[in-house]
């Protein structure tokens, strides 16, 4: 996926709404053929910064270049970009068929290669057979198919998706995340998805931009997002996270050393050098900690550095794994999710009980914001 | 819901605006009907007996007499096919003015929307008399109007526009603008402005946007707003007699005139009903618009409306 020049180059690109700075110099590469997902909350700017690549929405400083040309100020309808809407956006007075050949005939195109490739569309959102019908008499997830058919119609060299998955209920949403993934491969189109939900974003992304009140605040894969995030933001709005604070205690060639403020208990985690002294966060993902009811000696093979003692106070059994609230004194609470790999095997770790928790020692991430 | 009202309930609280509708419109209705298959008498009330007894059973006499004569005189067809034309043009014209208003107040902010709204029903806190008046005054060869024209030198002659087809469709339009506006508003009011995005998006330059998205959604808004114009404007009395033609009536004025100067009521009950009937289509028309307007099935909004906004 590596090219000379980014297919979408966003150029410090600022807007603001009279007083109000929505996008506050974003600059931002994106390569062909790739779904880049725009992950933030509410008022983090991603739907801003999508309009502006739509044309919706002219940047008050920047630039935009698309595929090599400048297409800042260029109005929507003059550029290869197109958009499915959050609401969808259907026309309700058009048929899906007429909907669909809207932006064909917008072209100039001629009534059969419309009509060709309307069909052809149609049967990629498996849709066909649904020409006739009127928007109203569609089902949530029908219009939404319709929609991204009517934009990849006229075969955009972007296409951009506002939060497409949003109103869809949990079992059509997995089903369409692969759906989508499919017809992006297939049709080779880059997607630009922005939203709010980050296990959408981690599904469907090669990669990822995670927004914070109008910047970018981290740019990466998934994973790299996950396992590495570089600040406590990124670090607790991807998935859970266990966060502890201290102070710098020790470096050396592996890492550094931490004396935590809430456990009181040093903690080591792999990082380059920090002066002593410095306040830092470490980051724990709840799934790379281990419970064990009683602490399994260091020497005992396989053995984690047993790190802390706790007590359960809370478990959620969710089918798949549990997620255990376990209190390590001090009131600090940690989350700990374990997959239940057998049935009934052991005696399960309950609320009340004592347990002892271990990580690996590259586990922790070290966070200076 | 069914449970919560009682059937003698629901029937009293329909059955009370039916009798009035029925006392008060219907039997009227009937009565004018009857009326207008009487014959004429210089009597008080001035036509022929309703019903007559035969052999102990009152029976309504029928004369087509009446109908006959409107089909004779010239007059009443002439005065009909004016009114239906004054009606139809004023219509169109209210039609031209009123959809950039409503268009224009329904793009604008809701604070400057709310004033452009009450500008346009403000006229209706004045008597609608004194302001047919008013344009009396604009329009006569020493009014307003004229006094500024000759001042400036443009004309150097009054111009004759009261008592002209032109002060008649002023009239009209002026006084039915609203009645076309506020129709169209409420409908434009209610288009998703998304719809235009998707458009320009897929392609639409703004004027394509205005020609195949927004004019197809607000059909029914010209319906209703034509239907509202048209209707009254053809029996309209006031304005063809205050700015109007003397030489060609408005269907309005020859009803009038026939009650009340000839107290010929049969031919001018005729009158009425022939009105009506022209007017079934119409009115069954806007009914059914009324009806669709109420029954509509919400648009096709925004489902993730209930989620977090991006």
């Amino acid at each position: 996926m590596t090219q000379l020049e980014p297919y979408v180059r966003i150029e410090r690109v600022r807007k603001d709404f009279g007083g109000f700075i929505a996008v506050n110099e974003v600059s931002l590469d994106i390569h062909r053929g790739e779904v880049f997902c725009l992950l933030g909350g509410s008022g983090s700017g991603k739907t801003t910064l999508l309009r502006i690549l739509a044309g919706l929405e002219i940047p008050s400083s920047g630039k935009v270049y698309i595929d090599g040309q400048d297409m800042t100020a260029v109005a929507p309808y003059r550029r290869p970009v197109n958009m499915m809407f959050q609401s969808y956006a259907l026309f309700p007075h058009m048929s899906v068929e007429r909907n669909v050949a809207f932006g064909l005939e917008q072209e100039h195109v001629g009534r059969r290669e419309i009509r060709e490739r309307v069909g052809q569309i149609l049967e990629i959102v498996k849709m066909s057979g649904f020409g006739p019908r009127k928007p109203h008499q569609l089902s949530g997830g029908q219009r939404q198919r319709v929609a991204l058919a009517r934009a990849l119609v006229k075969r955009p060299k972007l296409l951009l998706l506002d939060e497409p998955l949003a109103a869809l209920d949990r079992k059509l949403r997995e089903h369409t995340q692969f759906e989508l993934l499919n017809i992006q491969k297939h049709l080779g189109v880059t997607f630009v998805v922005v939203t709010h939900d980050q296990q959408e974003a981690m599904t469907i992304s090669s990669r990822m931009g995670v927004m914070d009140r109008g910047e970018i605040v981290q740019v990466g894969t998934p994973a790299e997002i996950y396992e590495s995030p570089g600040t406590r933001f990124v670090a607790d709005f991807i998935g859970s996270v266990n966060l502890f604070q201290g102070e710098v205690t020790a470096t050396d060639a592996e890492g550094l050393c931490m004396r935590c403020a809430e456990t009181g208990a040093d903690m080591r985690a792999p990082g380059a050098p920090v002066a002593l002294g410095t306040t830092i966060w470490m980051a724990l993902r709840p799934e790379k900690i281990e419970l064990a009811r009683s602490p399994v000696p260091e020497s005992a093979p396989g053995a984690l550095p047993n790190q802390l003692r706790g007590l359960v106070k809370e478990v959620g059994y969710m089918g798949e794994a549990s997620v255990y609230l376990i209190e390590v004194g001090a009131g600090k609470v940690l989350r700990v999710t374990r997959p239940n790999a057998g049935r009934d095997a052991e005696p399960r770790i309950a609320r009340g009980d004592a347990v002892s928790l271990s990580w690996h020692r590259s586990s922790p991430i070290v966070l200076t914001r | 819901m069914a449970q919560l009202v009682s059937p003698a309930g629901r029937k009293l609280v329909a059955g009370i605006p039916m009798v009035w509708l029925t006392a008060l419109f219907l039997i009227p209705f009937l009565i004018v009907l009857k009326i207008s298959f009487s014959e004429v008498r210089l009597a008080l009330p001035p036509y022929a007996p309703l019903f007559v007894a035969h052999h102990g059973v009152p029976v309504p006499e029928l004369h087509l007499s009446n109908y006959a004569f409107l089909l004779t005189d010239p007059l009443y067809a002439s005065a009909l096919v004016y009114s239906l034309k004054v009606a139809a043009l004023s219509t169109l014209a209210c039609l031209l003015i009123g959809y950039p208003m409503a268009y224009a107040i329904a793009r604008s902010s809701p604070t400057r929307r709310s004033v452009l709204l009450m500008l346009v029903m403000l006229p209706f806190w004045t008597s609608f008399l004194l302001r047919v008046y008013a344009w009396i005054g604009l329009l006569q060869s020493n009014g307003v109007i004229n006094n500024v024209l000759l001042a400036l030198g443009i004309v150097h002659q009054p111009l004759v526009m009261l008592q002209t087809d032109f002060s008649v469709y002023i009239g009209i339009v002026y006084s039915y603008l609203p009645f076309m506006v506020l129709p169209l508003y409420a409908n434009l009011e209610k288009h998703d402005p998304t719809l235009l995005e998707a458009a320009a998006d897929l392609g639409a330059r703004p004027f394509t946007r205005f020609l195949r998205i927004t004019l197809p959604q607000s059909v029914a808004g010209i319906a209703a707003g034509s239907l509202l114009v048209f209707i009254p404007a053809v029996g309209e009395y006031i304005v063809p007699s205050l700015l109007g033609r003397t030489d060609q009536l408005m269907i309005g004025r020859v009803l009038s005139d026939e009650f009340f100067e000839n107290r010929d009521w049969p031919v001018a009950s005729a009158v009425a009903i022939v009105m009506l009937i022209l007017l079934v289509a119409p009115i069954l028309l806007l009914q059914r618009f009324e009806k669709d307007e109420l029954e509509a099935a919400p648009q096709v909004a925004a489902p993730a409306e209930a989620k977090a906004p991006s």
